[in-house]
């Protein structure tokens, strides 16, 4: 039996796995088989995550995080958990590949899945005009024309970053201001190749096959207008993926995991929370890894008491 | 490691195939492609009699990727006969994969 595993490879599965390997409790982490690395893998420049002054890819600083989480003993493995059973003081881990784990303390770090917006075709156009990784299929849009939904951080990143490869960005926002930060919106609108559609939702996807364009939805007074598309980049925000655990441990009103005051523990003893799947507020790389380290030194602690 | 197939080699490599051929569109900077692709070589060492699984960059071969419509990466095509007959998107799970396979390794 294991004494930890760590379920999610982002800042809080990483650091969780840095903090309890460095406690002697040989983690296992098990990182997901093709999202290990976590939201970040799909990020190009992170400028924000302090000691990196001059910024790295996020690629590079989820590489460096699992790098120092295995240092100290972290098994890594690439799996995805499908199933978990944690009420007792016994918690059973299961994976796609077939395995069963056993731990006497489980961390959830599963973060959070990215939003869609919920309308028809939106499915059977992805991947065939609308995309949800701008770094993975910016390329194929060279002069075209495309648009970016969303008003966030992570719109704003992927507009300028679209610019390399577009001819003319559409960022379309439901609001009437940006709720990204100051210096990721000054980018966007002093961007010439960006063209900001305010106060505006997509009402319907366009394209048999193919998206071919979007009808779009005043939300002021309700007005209609067509926008001709080649691509559509979605990124509206995330939601908890709590799939997982959503019938064992106790969620918030708004879906997340519920944890115990400044710490991460879950309504389950041994369970433990960390990162986006607790955040409905901060969501940044920084407090997912402080979020981490907070579930380690508490599933420690628990541990400890259990001898 | 799967073969990677070049515009001069798509003919001989992948449409004129006895065997159906599941080609994976990929680049070097996409995250989720480098994810897929050993999941790929071990359904490739297990189910390699069946079906023959090859690559093709996109960075080095666009115009195999625009003849094909990808417009997002990973995409895995399924070519029998010389025609695409599944397409898959995105990295997926070794699972999900052999069960959207199914049809070509059973």
């Amino acid at each position: 039996m294991h004494e930890v595993i760590i379920i999610g490879s982002g800042p809080a599965g990483y650091t969780a796995g840095i903090y309890t390997a460095r406690a002697g409790l040989k983690p296992l982490l098990i990182a997901s088989s093709v999202e290990a690395g976590g939201e970040l893998m799909k990020t190009t420049e992170v400028e924000n995550y302090p000691g990196f002054p001059n910024g790295l890819q996020g690629p590079e600083l989820m590489d460096a995080f699992r790098a120092q989480a295995e240092r100290f003993g972290t098994e890594v493995l690439l799996d995805d958990v499908i199933e978990v059973d944690l009420k007792g003081p016994v918690k059973i881990v299961k994976t796609g590949n077939g395995k069963t784990f056993e731990a006497k303390a489980v961390i959830l770090a599963t973060g959070a899945a990215y939003r869609e917006l919920g309308l028809p075709k939106e499915k059977e156009l992805s991947g065939y005009g609308i995309s949800w990784c701008a770094t993975c299929d910016g390329f194929f849009f060279r002069e075209k024309t495309i648009a970016v939904v969303g008003g966030g951080d992570s719109a704003m990143e992927e507009a300028n970053f679209l610019t390399r490869f577009a001819s003319k960005v559409y960022l379309i926002h439901r609001r009437d201001s940006f709720k990204a930060s100051k210096i990721m919106q000054e980018r966007a609108l002093n961007n010439p190749k960006i063209e900001v559609v305010w106060n505006t939702e997509v009402a319907e996807l366009v394209g048999e096959g193919k998206l071919t364009g979007v009808k779009l939805r005043n939300t002021v007074d309700g007005s209609m207008s067509d926008l001709d598309l080649d691509g559509l980049f979605i990124a509206i925000g995330n939601d908890p993926r709590v799939w997982l655990v959503e019938n064992q441990v106790e969620l918030t009103d708004e879906k997340f995991i519920k944890v115990e005051g400044r710490s991460s523990k879950t309504t389950l003893p041994g369970v433990f929370a960390a990162g986006d799947v607790i955040d409905p507020t901060y969501r940044q790389a920084i407090t997912a890894a402080g979020s981490g380290c907070v579930a380690a030194l508490d599933a420690e602690h628990y541990l400890t008491g259990l001898q | 490691m799967s073969k990677h197939v070049t515009t001069a080699s798509f003919q001989s490599d992948v449409l004129s195939s006895s065997k159906p051929v599941l080609v994976d569109f990929w680049a070097e900077w996409c995250g989720p492609c480098r994810m897929v692709s050993p999941i790929l070589d071990e359904i490739s060492a297990e189910h390699g009699d069946k079906l023959t699984i090859v690559k093709v960059n996109v960075d080095e071969e666009p115009a195999l990727a625009q003849q094909y419509g990808i417009t997002s990466i990973p995409a895995l095509h399924v070519f029998k006969d010389g025609q695409v007959v599944k397409q898959i998107i995105g990295a997926k799970p070794k699972p999900s994969l052999l069960a959207d396979l199914g049809e070509f390794i059973n």
